[in-house]
């Protein structure tokens, strides 16, 4: 520690800085006070009391508590905000407790605290200790709600238009809009997220406000739903986000599609995923097209 | 003195910021509002619903934008991505002046998203001020930084809160958000009197000012937005009034937002405390 930890701090500004936040973001006890002892073994009141002032009502070490706890309600509640349907198959304890874990292990990286939750789903599946019994229900409930997160302000191509089909070709490339989101889903956590979200609100940043923090009830297991592969898409229609159930055949279609494959190219990829005829996918070719047109799953791209 | 080079020589009265729950309300009645403050990071996004209510609002009202997360006082560099889609922001609402917080809240490219307090140094004040003149002269736009609440001291401070900010505007030659809850709450976190406060600092350069209500508890107060403003905060609004002139104002309310009626008519309390003439002008 430098200038010794009796000593007030004369530290420069990085340092001073980098020493408050490695102290601030250390989770808090189970009585959600400050921890007493940095992973290091540094007692925090020394760190506390090096940099921060007392006054004649709080110590270094309760002011500096504040913003400890302000910093781990915030996130706490945004993640929580942000994955209810994880928390209502968890319960509020376990939700926390894996909450807590992987903000520490994962910190946000961005300004905004829309991508808090971007690294959940690949830190879980390191870590389905946290999800134990409930591994695949749980990750798929992940996948649901990170693709309802990025799918509600993603980009939107110009929706394509009956009149611009003639300008793409024999075996057109269709753009997909970038924020549609398929998932291939062991369960149907779309149904379970409906009623889980009946009554959320949205959210939004504020400035400067402080946080206080809210419980939900979980989700009895007995209740969770059963097995039943799911394929899904997760799209953003009249800035309202949808999930569509999708047949295997589109599934794989979509998919081809959205990796920029030809029309051609996509049909036989979607062949070849789902072991059908060419035959039984070009029938439907039609109907399933002329819906996502109408659900302005393609797009336009911008003129070069 | 309410227009000046700080908030892009403008006179916008008393607004509110933009709330999610005011939507539906503000769309389908058209309330009369001087102004919206919106969050600059709630908008920062490339498509969807934020910015199709921004473009109806921008349609009927007048907007200005105030960021939580630049962290002028990080000691950081600037995160690019940041600022290239705060510029998109900028173009689309035209703010006449943008803000965000004499703060710090990330080091090594981790964010807080909290407001934290600045070690009040020397070399703290010249490194804020480099910062926001990369980020005025990259946005093109007034900057106007606002002192934050405060529940926390460090030992290196050299200097008051006020003399600070007061080494930061003029080094960076920028307005002032002054703030007189904020104000308010940390003097009573740190026994100083609010008035040495208002009194203290540059008028001249005060583009605007935030009013907002706080929660108090045993050993301190904490900034929570949830409360309608109290007396002493009026009083010190009414001085920095006195001394800056009739200023744009905006009232805060973040939690446990009540009616849109209820925080327009709290905010236009404000009117009450500009000299009589102007009142009745406004």
């Amino acid at each position: 520690m430098p200038g010794g930890l009796n000593q007030p701090s004369r530290l420069n500004l990085e340092d001073l800085q980098r020493e408050v936040f490695s102290v601030i973001r250390q989770p808090l006890t189970a009585s959600e006070d400050m921890n007493p002892t940095l992973p290091d073994g540094t007692p925090t009141q020394a760190v506390a009391d090096k940099i921060i002032k007392p006054n004649d009502r709080l110590t270094s070490f309760e002011r500096l508590e504040i913003y400890n706890r302000q910093y781990w309600y915030r996130i706490l509640s945004s993640l929580a905000d942000d994955f209810p349907g994880l928390r209502a198959i968890l319960g509020d304890r376990q939700f926390e407790k894996l909450s807590v874990a992987y903000l520490a292990e994962c910190p946000s990286e961005s300004f905004t605290m829309r991508n808090l939750g971007s690294k959940l789903e690949s830190w879980l599946l390191e870590h389905l200790e946290f999800v134990t019994g409930v591994e695949r229900i749980a990750m798929d409930m992940v996948r649901l709600e990170w693709a309802d997160i990025a799918a509600f302000d993603d980009p939107e191509l110009p929706v394509l238009k009956p009149e611009d089909l003639s300008t793409l070709g024999d075996d057109p490339v269709f753009h997909i809009q970038p924020h549609l989101r398929l998932l291939d889903l062991s369960f149907p956590v779309d149904d379970l997220l409906l009623s889980v979200r009946k009554k959320e609100q949205d959210k939004e940043v504020a400035s400067n406000a402080v946080m206080e923090r809210s419980h939900r009830s979980r989700i009895r297991r007995s209740s969770l739903p059963k097995p039943k592969k799911t394929r899904l898409a997760v799209y953003r229609r009249n800035e309202s986000i949808y999930f569509k159930v999708l047949e295997p055949e589109a599934f794989a279609l979509v998919r081809a599609l959205q990796q920029g494959k030809t029309l051609s190219e996509a049909i036989e990829a979607s062949v070849n995923w789902t072991n059908r005829s060419v035959e039984h996918i070009t029938k439907q070719l039609h109907g399933w097209f002329a819906n996502w047109a109408s659900l302005g799953w393609f797009g336009k791209l911008p003129a070069r | 003195m309410p227009a000046n080079r700080f908030n892009g020589y403008t006179d916008y009265g008393v607004g509110i910021g933009l709330r999610i729950p005011h939507y539906q309300h503000i769309l389908e009645k058209k309330p009369v509002v001087d102004w919206f403050e919106i969050i600059s990071e709630n908008f920062m996004v490339d498509g969807g619903r934020p910015l199709r209510i921004l473009d109806q609002i921008l349609d009927q009202y007048r907007v200005v934008q105030h960021g939580v997360s630049m962290y002028f006082g990080s000691a950081e560099p600037l995160n690019k991505e940041h600022l290239r889609r705060l510029k998109t922001l900028v173009k689309l609402t035209k703010t006449p002046w943008l803000s965000d917080h004499l703060c710090w809240g990330s080091v090594d490219g981790r964010y807080t998203h909290d407001l934290l307090p600045m070690p009040y140094t020397f070399e703290a004040a010249k490194k804020t001020a480099q910062k926001i003149r990369e980020v005025r002269d990259f946005l093109e736009v007034p900057i106007a930084v606002e002192n934050v609440s405060s529940y926390a001291e460090f030992h290196v401070s050299e200097m008051t809160e006020w003399e600070f900010l007061n080494e930061v505007v003029e080094d960076a030659d920028c307005g002032i958000l002054l703030d007189v809850n904020n104000i308010y709450v940390s003097s009573q976190n740190h026994s100083f009197n609010p008035l040495d406060y208002v009194n203290g600092i540059p008028h001249e350069r005060v583009a605007q000012i935030h009013i907002a209500g706080h929660s108090k508890y045993t050993k301190y107060i904490l900034d929570t937005h949830d409360h309608p403003v109290i007396d002493p905060v009026w009083k010190l609004y009414t001085r920095a009034i006195e001394l800056a002139g009739p200023t744009a104002t905006l009232l805060e309310w973040d939690d446990r937002i009540p009616s849109f009626d209820e925080v327009h008519n709290e905010a236009l309390k404000a009117k009450q405390h500009l000299p009589s003439q102007m009142a009745v002008a406004s």
